[in-house]
């Protein structure tokens, strides 16, 4: 399974990527595998805002449908629309073509209570045990 | 596959109506216009008028017939064989049914003529309110609502304008993890949150659990029972006393009403509004996805809140009362699925008392023979005496690499149309069983010596499994490529 | 008993294999103060021939059914023939008792009749996608009108046009009865169609959506394109309504009109009235992203693992057993055997039959006109163009005339009133293929008052 160590990461399998002054977001290669083959993406509109938790999205596949949640709070300032076409790029790609949404946070040091790529390889071996 | 009864046969190949078109062939034989068309229409302006045909087929009335018969062999109906769906009660439907609700005096009844002129069609509503109330045990019924999900609608609704009408709608809708996906839903719909609560180890909600989740925001508990584990819900009375005590209301999906008609009575259990499913429980065709008809019963204290129109005797003579200033208003056009109710007033007057009741008894009793013989051969999560229908798992396949979805894709090739597959969702890779009063021990011990067969297959030749169905008009279909690709139309596919 | 073939000795064996004594201990599980402790109170037990004559008799108390009366009664439930071969089909067992197709491998039969459903209806409404059917006509538009306040999120206004029937307004104020602002109406003019300067008043970026029938209550034909322009404008979604949808034999197509999202009523598809139901809820939409956003189910191609076409319920992800609380509607069982009659109807009418079916509809109401018109103290009120139903004035009021063509054996039509207290001495009035000359004739001599040769 692929966790690559410069992302950050939630309980709910968000990966978080820190560019200069926004969070690229997106699901982790575990949630996708989960999910299996995904066959469709609901985005937000973009110039939403949402808190932290908030459900901005969703991710499914032929037999279940997931809620996509906000790592941090913030502004939706761009989605990855070709998902809308090939939703399978998650599935392919997830932590670079993949991604979901451009985020501006409200307050950057949220980024802090995530996890690094160490604590959510433990996280994801607890949780499939 | 000694125990099969599925036989391949004259099973034909056939395409989209649409193919079978040549210009010029016609289905159908026309009377004649009144008058003269091309003059006639000449005071529709040229703009609103269609320039193209729609895109439907030409062809011959036997292309049709053979058409739709052709498709029709492809199906798998109660008419065919064992359709043991858990939680639809495919009981057999029967044909005096569907010769009585075609007579003319009901077929060709429009809902808008004047109340003198159709006193049989509101008189045999009227009846089958009273019936239908009498076997749950509610002060009243409305028939409005076209299927089970939307008398789940009316009931919820019907709970928020009694809230209202007490100066608060409350927020929230407790659900146990049991539920249907359309309790939920109806709760959201609603305006509600849908608060889950966890049934307890044996597969019952536990008193303690509703507790723990009323508050003042709750305004109802949408309780099934019997549950969708086929476990009756023996702590309703107290669950329904803990949620009454906190100001809010129970309902209960009707869903598994066939197992216990004159047993027991939902409305003598503390349950305040309840949909009925006559297309499960009173006998009416499931017609490969309805129409299908959820009346809804109620304690008096929702009567005002019914939805518009109710039918109302006044000195032997039925009417429509419109007049009901509290009512949730209407939910569907004109007064509900009324060749439904005709199929179901039929059989509830074939049937009387003693019949429904022999008609759950042999429905638990089917259930419960089924359970005895395949017990040890599939697992079984909940132990509890099973009411009409029983939930297996896969768990004892899963050494072999075999699921639920294997065993029933091979029932298929027995020639059984498989269980309910995985749900409810609280039990991993549920197999959900309810044969119903129709079947015979002949056809249950046909049945169980299918799911024994199988399950030796797994541990002998999954891929046997795996590979399944063979014997059907077509395999496993790419369901990925059909969500990501969609093609919903035969445009599409010329496209 | 017919029903449950289980002996005594049957009974008696099962028991055995459960390990019971007796068919009550089955129910323990029930707390017996729960139980019913006598025999429920319902008529006694009947027999095949006995329910034949109670039945009959029910259907004979109600005089007004079209075998009895000459129809001229639409407003929202449209008589039409249905031809032989459509019942005869239904009637498959291996149809219409089996439920929904979830196992695609054993539900070929239904699920390539729910595509052709789709591809045929589509190709009515003007639309890139229809679902498998809603309940009926009024529950499909409110279903509309939510899925456009899910496409149009920061829109919370919804417009109704008052020419709509009123109990798709009704319906749509009861599924929507918890939303705000409620729903707000935009009045017709006196030639019987919308307000156009009254809706591009209301219409602002606030309005998600705004409904409109055509043909209409009045049976006037919308100018939907000009309507759909005025909207777009806005930002907001049309929503067209067809309650008559044989008027699509003859005219433009909502979705080339401009309609986004198309709601409809086929019950005269090869239903029937059936004293209002079940009616048969058309639904489709414009636009392939809009299709996650749709209510109900939906049939797509695939195939299997040795290329074999084949059909499965698909993009299942926005309904309610995948989504629960999420989902895109509560509904699970729609109306699939109205469904089929549809389909099967629609195939026997074909491409030219619809046509005609249409134009023999507008012709046959335009006679109708022609000879009531022609009545003293009878006027058409509304000069829009129509297709099969019309609105007539009548000199002593709707009541007295209804009566009268009721002693003649007509159902004359729908006092006005009852959908626009305004139109206090008015009928709505429609014709179809199942009137003949001499019904026509019929109902104009009994308007003058002349004596009705029987």
């Amino acid at each position: 399974m692929n966790i690559p160590s410069e992302l950050k990461y939630t309980q709910e399998h968000e990966w978080v990527r820190r560019d200069e002054s926004l969070l690229t977001i997106g699901i982790t290669d575990y949630a996708q595998t989960e999910l299996g083959d995904i066959v469709n993406v609901e985005f937000p509109e973009e110039g939403e805002h949402f808190k932290k938790d908030e459900a901005f999205g969703a991710v499914e596949s032929v037999k279940a449908s997931s809620e996509v949640f906000m790592p941090v709070s913030g502004k939706v300032v761009e989605i990855n629309e070709p998902l809308l076409d090939s939703p399978e790029i998650i599935n392919e790609d997830p932590y670079e073509e993949g991604w979901m949404i451009r985020v501006e946070p409200d307050d950057p040091s949220e980024l802090d209570s995530l996890m690094d790529a160490a604590a959510y390889e433990r996280y994801v071996k607890e949780e499939s045990e | 596959m000694s125990t099969a009864s599925g036989r391949s046969g004259l099973v034909h190949a056939e395409p989209l109506i649409i193919e079978r078109s040549a210009p010029g062939r016609v289905g159908c034989a026309l009377p004649p216009p009144l008058g003269d068309s091309e003059q006639a229409l000449r005071d529709i302006p040229e703009s609103y008028l269609r320039s193209t045909p729609p895109d439907l087929p030409e062809v011959d009335e036997l292309t049709v017939v053979r058409h739709f018969t052709r498709l029709s062999v492809w199906n798998h109906g109660i008419d065919t064989g064992m359709y043991p769906l858990g939680s639809c009660t495919m009981k057999h439907n029967p044909r005096i049914n569907e010769r009585l609700c075609r007579l003319d005096g009901f077929a060709s009844l429009h809902p808008y003529a004047p109340a003198d002129l159709c006193q049989g069609a509101l008189q045999l509503i009227w009846e089958l309110q009273g019936y239908l109330a009498e076997i749950s045990g509610f002060a009243c019924t409305t028939l409005q609502p076209a299927a089970g999900a939307q008398g789940e609608l009316t009931g919820v609704k019907m709970i928020r304008a009694f809230h209202k009408a007490r100066g608060n709608p409350r927020k929230k809708v407790l659900v146990p993890d049991t539920a249907h996906g359309t309790n939920p839903a109806t709760s959201s719909l609603s305006g509600y949150q849908a608060v889950e609560v966890k049934s307890g180890p044996e597969g019952v909600l536990l008193p303690d659990a509703v507790r723990a989740a009323v508050d003042e925001d709750v305004a109802a508990i949408m309780v099934t029972n019997p549950n969708t584990l086929g476990l009756f819900e023996e702590h309703i009375r107290e669950i329904a006393e803990i949620v009454h005590a906190a100001g809010g209301l129970v309902y209960c999906d009707g869903a598994n009403l066939n197992s216990m008609m004159g047993v027991a009575r939902p409305g003598d259990m503390g349950i305040d509004v309840m949909q009925f499913n006559l297309h499960k429980t009173f006998s009416t065709p499931h017609g490969g996805g309805g129409p299908g008809s959820g009346p809804v019963g109620a304690s008096a204290e929702l009567e005002p809140f019914l939805p518009l129109p109710v039918v109302k005797e006044k000195g032997g003579r039925f009417e429509l009362d419109f007049d009901r200033p509290q009512s949730i208003g209407r939910i569907k056009s004109f007064y509900g699925n009324f060749a439904v109710m005709v199929r179901a007033y039929t059989y509830i007057r074939e049937m009387g008392a003693a019949g429904l009741k022999r008609a759950s008894e042999m429905a638990v009793l089917n259930a419960n023979y089924v359970r005895a013989r395949l017990e040890g051969c599939y697992f079984l999560p909940y132990t509890r005496r099973s009411m009409h229908e029983v939930v297996f798992s896969d768990k004892h396949l899963e050494e072999h690499g075999v699921s639920t979805m294997d065993v029933a894709k091979r029932l298929l090739d027995f020639g059984f149309h498989p269980p309910t597959v995985y749900f409810p969702l609280v039990v991993h890779g549920a197999l959900m069983i309810e044969p119903t009063e129709s079947e015979s021990p002949e056809t249950l011990d046909a049945f169980v010596e299918s799911m024994k067969a199988i399950s030796e297959e797994a541990a002998r030749d999954p891929e046997l499994l795996k590979s399944a169905p063979r014997r059907t008009v077509v395999g496993r279909l790419d369901e990925v490529q059909a969500a990501r690709e969609p093609v919903l139309t035969w445009r599409q596919t010329r496209e | 008993m017919r029903y449950i073939p289980h002996t005594t000795d049957d009974v008696r064996r099962m028991l055995e294999a459960i390990g019971v004594a007796s068919v009550e201990q089955l129910f323990d599980s029930i707390p017996s103060a729960l139980k019913l402790s006598r025999d429920l109170a319902l008529p006694t037990p009947m027999d095949e021939v006995s329910l034949t004559s109670l039945l009959r008799g029910l259907a004979a108390r109600n005089a007004a059914s079209a075998d009895r009366m000459a129809l001229f009664l639409g407003a929202g439930a449209y008589a039409h023939h249905i031809p032989a071969a459509v019942d005869q089909l239904l009637l498959r067992g291996e149809f219409f008792t089996a439920y929904t197709p979830y196992q695609s491998e054993a539900s070929q039969g239904t699920l390539q009749s729910i595509f052709e459903y789709q591809s045929m209806v589509a190709s009515l409404l003007g639309a890139d996608a229809v679902n498998a059917s809603m309940y009926d006509g009024a529950s499909a538009t409110a279903e509309a009108v939510l899925m456009g306040l899910r496409l149009k999120r920061k829109r919370p206004r919804v417009l109704v046009a008052r020419s709509v029937h009123p109990e798709v307004g009704q319906t749509c104020r009861t599924y929507l009865s918890e939303h705000e602002p409620g729903l707000e109406e935009v009045p017709f003019t006196n030639t019987g169609t919308t307000d156009l300067d009254s809706l591009k008043a209301t219409l602002d970026d606030e309005v998600s959506s705004v409904v409109i029938q055509s043909p209409n209550a009045l049976g006037c034909i919308e100018p939907l394109d000009r309507i759909a322009d005025l909207v777009h404008a806005a930002g907001g979604l049309l929503i067209a309504v067809v309650l008559e949808p044989v008027s699509l034999g003859l005219l433009r197509t909502p979705g080339e009109l401009g309609a986004d999202i198309i709601t409809g009523e086929g019950m005269g598809l090869g239903s029937g009235l059936h004293f209002g139901g079940p009616g048969l809820g058309l639904f489709g939409v414009r636009g392939s992203r809009n299709v996650w956003q749709m209510p109900g189910r939906l049939v797509g191609q695939t195939s299997d693992a040795q290329g074999r076409t084949g059909y499965v319920l698909t993009m299942a992800s926005r309904e309610q057993h995948i989504r629960r609380a999420r989902a895109t509607s509560n509904i699970c069982t729609n109306e699939g055997l109205c469904m089929l009659a549809a389909a099967i109807h629609l195939s026997l009418l074909g491409k030219q039959g619809f046509g005609e079916l249409a134009r023999i509809n507008a012709t046959n109401a335009r006679a109708l006109l022609e000879k009531v018109e022609r009545v003293a103290g009878v006027e058409r009120v509304f000069p829009a163009p129509f297709f099969n139903e019309f609105v007539i004035r009548v000199d002593g009021g709707a009541e007295r005339a209804l009566a009268r063509l009721s002693d003649a054996g007509i159902l004359g039509g729908l006092p006005a009133h009852r959908f626009f207290p305004e139109l206090d001495s008015h009928l709505i009035v429609c014709a179809t293929e199942c009137n003949t000359h001499e019904q026509l004739s019929r109902y104009a001599e009994t308007l003058a008052g002349q004596e009705v040769a029987s």
